[in-house]
């Protein structure tokens, strides 16, 4: 079967001029497979945020291959990166952050309809279909970022994430700023997605809290200080941890 | 404990109504300058360009409220005929300012890179430059004249603005609701306009506000050392000007159209001033 997504050899090195180079991604490589749903740990630092940046090509890598269903998008800009936008889409950790202030969340959720030529009565509809599959009201579509819940706001985020109907669903720390019980409803719904959408939708989960991850993912990658330490199926990891920081990591929740 | 929070809840509600209550009065304020400045033919009591040399010099009375000058020009009709001139060319050259250096600061934040680093250098040196001389100095070079004056006051004062928009454009930048737009296809254009512009354009209003005063300040300034209106058109700044050796015989002619100025000065500061609280997000909304 053909990766949704496959990462060759991925580096980032950050260089400042007066200043050593740092290497905050050092030569990763992983797949991901249709339907699957792959998680990402590692502490604050350890490179998770700029992989993902480096995927959705908000940042230019150093070395390496990004292969987005086959089609190599590492230097695609303009036109083609817009396409490969059709194809993958991202939550972001601040939802009302990731909501234009000025813009009601029907907007936000509407751009990439409208982008793709889609008439306004017909995004009206489509973006009223996608909050209700979101667990919202139509409603929703009218109101600012402000005036809504963390909960509800990511809610939003997620239904414009799916608006484009995209093979590969990032999450970037999605459920790391909201509380425990809204975590888990976040949780549910994007598991309500997983089952609605079958092996159409393959999911990225970047997290640090393995709690998490072993509730939600098929396979699990371990980043540490730029490297992938470890990987497999969640329970195995956490089990029978091999690299010492995994240990740790592991050590500290229990 | 109800009975205590009750009365912050109230002193809330009328700071808010303050602001508000401001807002109409200095609002209406500067629609009245406007308007006695778009009708302002119809306003004088006689008119502003009339020689009558048997009544020069004037002193104010009943029937000359600012008493004439040494034409025997009735200096009311002249102030209001020079409203036209000072306000529509203070306004026109906001207008400018802003535009252009809010184009110039979105572009440099936007793009980055050496362009960034060479626009935002000539605007320092421009900063770093007293400005009337500068203005001055161009005004002198181009001519005197009102269209020139403008030029002129648009050459040293955009850096400002440039300053402005680059910074609030640097920091919109790197918010994920910009990053959100990016991943929904959206091009550039569509991104400066629909996201950019209305995030940032609210400080860059608010102080072009507060610029009209010094701008209608700098215009009569300029036009006061003689490079801006020519005579006889009726403006404040060159009025005061003309009637400048004969300050201590009539003073009124020097007067009327500082006192002019300084009325309009103050209000579209005030109204600026006012905006500024208005807009303020903490106050917003409450």
């Amino acid at each position: 079967m053909e990766p949704v997504l496959k990462v060759e050899n991925l580096t980032k090195v950050f260089t400042r001029r007066g200043q050593p180079a740092f290497t905050a991604v050092d030569h990763i490589g992983f797949e991901l497979y249709p339907g699957e749903c792959l998680g990402l740990i590692g502490e604050s630092g350890s490179g998770k945020t700029t992989v993902v940046n480096m995927i959705t090509r908000l940042l230019d890598s150093t070395e390496g291959r990004i292969l987005l269903g086959g089609e190599d998008i590492t230097r695609l800009s303009g036109k083609g990166l817009r396409r490969a936008y059709r194809e993958m889409q991202m939550v972001f950790q601040t939802p009302a952050d990731s909501f234009d202030p000025r813009c009601t969340l029907g907007d936000g959720i509407g751009e990439s309809l409208r982008n793709n030529g889609m008439s306004r009565a017909e995004t009206k509809q489509e973006v009223a279909r996608l909050l209700t599959e979101c667990g919202l009201t139509p409603e929703f579509a009218s109101r600012y970022p402000h005036q809504v819940s963390g909960g509800q706001c990511q809610r939003a985020a997620i239904a414009r994430a799916l608006a484009v109907r995209p093979r590969l669903l990032i999450c970037d720390e999605a459920t790391s700023s909201l509380d425990v019980t809204i975590q888990q409803e976040i949780l549910a719904l994007l598991n309500d997605l997983r089952r609605h959408h079958g092996s159409e939708l393959s999911i990225l989960f970047i997290c640090h809290d393995i709690a998490l991850v072993q509730q939600f993912c098929s396979r699990v990658l371990v980043l540490y200080r730029g490297r992938i330490v470890e990987q497999g199926i969640p329970d195995e990891v956490i089990c029978h941890p091999q690299d010492p920081y995994t240990r740790r990591l592991i050590e500290s929740i229990l | 404990m109800t009975a205590m929070r009750e009365p912050t809840v109230r002193i809330q509600k009328i700071r808010k109504d303050t602001v508000r209550t401001r807002l109409i009065i200095f609002g209406a304020l500067a629609l009245i300058l406007l308007l006695c400045s778009v009708f302002c033919e119809h306003l004088t009591p006689y008119d502003p360009y009339l020689q009558d040399l048997k009544n020069a010099k004037a002193p104010p009375s009943p029937e000359h409220l600012f008493g004439t000058d040494r034409y025997g020009r009735d200096m009311l009709s002249r102030v209001i005929v020079g409203s036209r001139t000072s306000i529509f060319s203070t306004l026109l050259l906001v207008g400018i300012v802003t535009a252009l250096g809010t184009m110039v600061g979105v572009f440099c934040g936007w793009h980055g890179k050496w362009i960034d680093t060479v626009l935002m250098r000539i605007s320092d040196m421009f900063l770093a430059f007293p400005g009337l001389v500068f203005a001055m100095a161009v005004a002198g070079v181009l001519g005197g004249g009102l269209q020139n004056a403008i030029i002129a006051l648009v050459a040293i004062s955009w850096p400002k603005y440039a300053r402005i928009a680059r910074s609030q454009t640097l920091a919109q930048k790197e918010t994920p609701y910009l990053n959100a737009a990016r991943l929904s296809g959206s091009g550039t254009w569509k991104m400066i306009f629909k996201h950019i512009l209305p995030n940032i354009i609210g400080p860059i209003l608010v102080t072009s506000m507060l610029d009209i005063g010094t701008m209608m300040m700098e215009l009569a300034g300029l036009s006061f050392l003689g490079l801006g209106a020519k005579p006889p058109t009726a403006e404040w700044g060159s009025m005061m000007s003309d009637a400048r050796s004969l300050l201590s015989s009539v003073p009124w002619v020097t007067l009327a159209p500082g006192f002019a100025i300084f009325v309009s000065v103050m209000i579209f500061n005030l109204l600026g001033d006012t905006i500024r609280d208005y807009a303020d997000p903490k106050s917003r909304g409450r």
